[in-house]
């Protein structure tokens, strides 16, 4: 669409502008304030520069908490994305079983995310969860405080149940826009099962997908309060995530200035990955347009 | 054409070969029809088995809970229930949460509408790098405004308040709102604005009147995700409050007593949080089959 | 190579039809020869479509039989018939290069590289893609769209018939010419049956050998278009064919003359014997604009009408006539002068036909 050239436009924009620079640049203000300085209290506070950056870069608790970050991030996606354009393709399309199915395969994304950590708290428990309980029964010595290994595996578990209903949604909605006459022609065409996929129903998900993709690793990137509620971040800090250690750090021993560094990082990050993924949109709606001029 | 011709005796082999076909053809589309099904059940009681643990434990009392495990209520009981519906403390917890999703909510869908419009109908100084900087919020991760936000809403007296959480959860809501809902409008063609114009409508008229009808199926789904992250955060929505305010999400882990935990209590609780989600998926359902796309296929 | 046969076919989308109103296709025998090319011409809703999918299997019938020389083929699916369909929206497969889409349906069923190379490159060369195969399809024009569609039909050497679901209906009108003919020539070249469905009788009629006039889930006429435009079978195909459509003046006997309401029709005696032994009411007489004759006085065996309006349309005009209370349209070339407020009328004879109960009922001329 050929938009018109048109500066009156900021006034449409103006009362969003307002509202998102109030809780965004103020609040972001303050923390880039913070991380040049060293705080002692109200009315006592150094000019540090980049020394706090230095210092987190150089932490390795922190390098440790980013590379299990990442882990965790690329673990979710590769279940979730396939996991979830399965589920949509076995997803009934009519009838009252779609919108029974649709209901019930949402209902994940609509729970509290601290509920998410409960529900699987208790699900997961040795002495009262179902599937805790089953584990050791069949002989497993399932423990999430003790062993990492189960820590992990029960917190990537929780987030694929948690998360693959958004891809799946996202991948049915694509689906759902190609016309019939497509899958008629590959039938005349006598294509397989795999190629109509290839062909015809994976084209269509690339869009849905990235968005999916993008939203999926933001998320899974800002991860708190599930596994905070199941695990603690423990045992040890084995399931400690980027978001728990700073709340820790900036609430807990009140290290203004090293965690306002921190969080910075911890931002630009997920800009620089996002923005790749952006940049991937943006090309693509182009290509798009392209075929329509 | 000429090399596929084929005589008599070919026809009655064809016969055999189609028939053959046909049969194998029924056998195997009804097996992956089954196939199917079994998939999708597989993952539907996947999905379900966790739930229906927590109501399984909210219908039981402690004693029973803790006596051993039980695949469903042996003792009936609806008493956490009773105490989260009698007690003020807890079911205000609901009003609260529900109070400034409705809040942000409204403030979002109000905003994002007309800066949507805006991005998706004209070109203005500054807007593609406005957009760019709108979709980095929904990038910033809540734990690095955790701090700054308390400050900033104990200093300007709203802490503690229902607008508080609703006006931070528009951080991320609001951009979310301004990009999904531009993704709509830019579907809806541009004559349609141009006709109404020349036809004397002014702009609030046309905006109201006919542009939002045009797009309430996009509008029904901004609120659903609207609805669903303002519901689901906890972060924000506990650091900002203490008591008068207090979400739900919060109002939990008060299930953690000196003598363990209520999990009985904590199982109705988290029951309870499910319900609005299944209202609000209820009345989109045959929206989300369509438009949860976004207007981006 | 294939005959297409329907046999005592009907087909309806609800699952218990009683009355005629539920079938798309209301019981109908029909047969397509093996290298015809043909239309199925009718409004839109008249089961046109219905019965397209039927003969290609994407649909299965509620009752009756298809027939590909003479075998039975209902339950056989798409991919087993050697059938190949275009339909109205272009289907193409958007990630792959022309080249790749046109081979397409040859490796699905493994056919060696050298094989499919050879096909593709004679049928891109009869289709004019020849320029475009290492394009991606997603950026290719409609109607280039819409010949590699066709090409994926074309390429496979088992496939004895095309059918086109309005192939035309999103092509630049400039551009829709060029495909017809373009369609034509591939018709001649591949001696392949084509079947084309459309709502336009002037696609139909340069399209096809012949054509088949669907209405209301019927084929109502099979014939050539000069067929159809000089004796339609049913009144359904006289208002629909031609420009403007056919008049139909109600008539009955009355003490042995023919009349139109209370006008008399100066009209052939065997029209009147024939109605003689007609018993029903619902008997009209059916007469082309075209074939009309139109005088400025009365001559023999004339009627006096009223010219209510002409409308000039370049190279011929149409009179708005009123017969007593029948309204009646006609034709006359440019080089004739339009007659002002009376004008009088003689129906050929041979050119009128009788239609009893909508169908037509062959008159004996003496």
């Amino acid at each position: 669409m050929n938009k018109v050239q048109n500066n009156r436009a900021w006034w449409l924009i103006l009362p969003m502008l307002l509202l998102v620079a109030f809780s965004a640049i103020i609040p972001l203000m303050t923390v880039v304030n913070y991380s040049v300085q060293d705080v002692f209290d109200a009315n006592t506070r150094f000019f540090t520069g980049t020394e706090w950056f230095k210092e987190m870069l150089n932490d390795p608790a922190l390098q440790a908490a980013v590379l299990r970050q990442f882990a965790f991030s690329l673990t979710v996606l590769a279940i979730e994305v396939p996991l979830g354009i399965g589920i949509a393709l076995i997803m009934p399309k009519r009838g009252w079983q779609a919108s029974a199915v649709l209901i019930l395969v949402t209902m994940p994304l609509l729970i509290p995310w601290n509920v998410v950590g409960s529900i699987w708290q208790i699900f997961t428990r040795g002495d009262i969860g179902l599937m805790g309980w089953s584990l050791r029964e069949l002989g497993y010595g399932y423990n999430i405080t003790a062993s990492p290994v189960d820590a992990w595996a029960t917190i990537i578990l929780m987030d694929v149940w948690h998360w693959t209903p958004l891809i799946a949604l996202l991948c049915y909605s694509g689906l759902r826009s190609i016309p019939d006459a497509y899958y008629q022609a590959a039938r005349i065409d006598r294509a397989s099962q795999w190629a109509v996929f290839r062909h015809i129903q994976l084209p269509k998900l690339t869009n849905v997908l990235v968005i999916g993709v993008l939203l999926r690793f933001m998320h899974s990137f800002m991860i708190y309060a599930e596994p905070f509620v199941l695990t603690g971040g423990g045992p040890g800090s084995s399931t400690t995530f980027l978001s728990q250690s700073l709340t820790t750090m900036a609430i807990g021993q009140q290290d203004l200035g090293p965690s306002a560094a921190f969080s910075l990082i911890y931002f630009l990050i997920i800009l620089l990955v996002s923005w790749v993924f952006y940049t991937a949109i943006m090309n693509m709606q182009k290509d798009k347009k392209q075929e329509g001029a | 054409m000429t090399d596929s011709l084929i005589g008599t005796p070919d026809a009655v082999r064809k016969h055999a070969a189609t028939t053959a076909a046909r049969r194998r053809r029924k056998s195997r589309s009804a097996l992956l029809k089954w196939r199917r099904r079994g998939l999708m059940a597989a993952y539907i009681v996947f999905v379900l088995l966790p739930i229906y643990w927590l109501l399984n434990m909210s219908f039981q009392s402690n004693t029973e809970i803790l006596g051993g495990l039980t695949l469903w209520p042996e003792n009936f009981t609806t008493e956490h229930y009773v105490k989260i519906f009698t007690n003020a403390n807890w079911y205000m917890g609901y009003v609260n949460s529900i109070t400034y999703v409705l809040m942000n909510m409204v403030i979002s869908i109000a905003v994002a509408l007309p800066a949507a419009y805006a991005f998706s109908r004209y070109q203005f100084i500054g807007d593609k790098h406005l957009f760019f900087w709108l979709l980095t919020n929904l990038m910033a991760p809540p734990a690095v405004f955790l701090l700054p936000y308390f400050q900033l809403y104990y200093t300007v007296g709203l802490f503690d308040t229902h607008i508080a959480v609703a006006l931070a959860h528009c951080l991320f809501n609001i951009p979310l709102a301004v990009w999904i809902l531009e993704g709509f409008m830019s579907s809806v063609p541009k004559e349609i604005d141009e006709t109404a114009f020349i036809d004397g409508y002014s702009f609030p008229k046309f905006f109201v009147k006919i542009f939002i009808p045009m797009i309430s199926s996009g509008i029904g789904v901004t609120l659903f995700f609207l609805f669903m992250f303002s519901w689901v955060e906890l972060l924000l929505a506990s650091t900002l409050t203490a008591t008068n305010a207090q979400p739900i999400a919060s109002v939990m882990t008060q299930t953690k007593g000196a003598s363990g935990i209520d999990w009985g209590t904590l199982a109705a609780a988290g029951a309870l949080t499910i319900l609005p989600g299944i209202v609000v998926v209820y009345f989109v359902r045959n929206h989300i089959a369509k438009g949860f796309a976004l207007g981006r296929t | 190579m294939a005959e297409i046969a329907l046999k005592s076919l009907a087909h309806s989308y609800l699952p218990n039809p009683t009355k005629p109103g539920d079938y798309a296709i209301r019981e109908m025998n029909h047969v397509w020869q093996q290298g015809g090319a043909y239309a199925l011409l009718g409004p839109s809703g008249c089961g046109k479509s219905t019965l397209l999918n039927i003969i290609s299997g994407l649909l299965e019938p509620s009752s009756g039989e298809v027939l590909f020389d003479g075998e039975r083929v209902n339950s056989l699916p798409p991919e087993a018939r050697n059938i190949a369909q275009v339909f109205q929206f272009p289907v193409v497969y958007d990630t792959m290069t022309v080249y790749d889409n046109l081979a397409f349906p040859l490796r699905n069923v493994k056919t060696p590289e050298d094989r499919v190379h050879e096909r593709v490159m004679e049928v891109a060369d009869a289709l004019e893609l020849t320029p475009h195969l290492k394009r991606k399809a997603k950026n290719l024009s409609a109607d280039e769209k819409q010949k590699v569609s066709m090409g994926r039909g074309l390429v496979r050497d088992d496939v004895s018939a095309i059918l086109f679901d309005e192939p035309l209906t999103v092509i630049d009108p400039q551009l829709k010419w060029k495909l017809r003919r373009k369609l034509k020539e591939i018709h001649q070249r591949f001696e392949i049956t084509m079947v084309y469905v459309t709502h336009d009788q002037l696609e139909a009629s340069t399209f096809a050998d012949k054509i088949a006039v669907m209405y209301e889930g019927q084929v109502v006429q099979f014939g050539t278009p000069r067929e159809l435009f000089e004796a339609p079978n049913h009144t359904f195909v006289g208002y629909f064919i031609g420009s403007p459509g056919m008049n139909f003046i109600d008539v009955s006997l009355r003490n042995g003359r023919v009349m139109a309401g209370e006008t008399e029709l100066h009209i052939g005696r065997e029209i009147a014997k024939a109605l003689q032994d007609v018993r029903t009411t619902n008997v009209k007489l059916g007469i082309r604009p075209e074939f009309i004759e139109v005088h400025d006085t009365a001559v023999e065996g004339s009627m006096a009408v009223d010219v209510e309006h002409v409308q000039d349309l370049g190279t011929y005009s149409i009179l708005y006539l009123k017969l007593g209370e029948t309204s009646l349209k006609a034709r006359i070339e440019e080089e004739q002068d339009a007659p002002v407020g009376k004008a009088y009328l003689r129906f050929p004879n041979d050119r009128v036909g009788l239609y009893v109960d909508e169908f037509r009922v062959e008159v004996p001329h003496e």
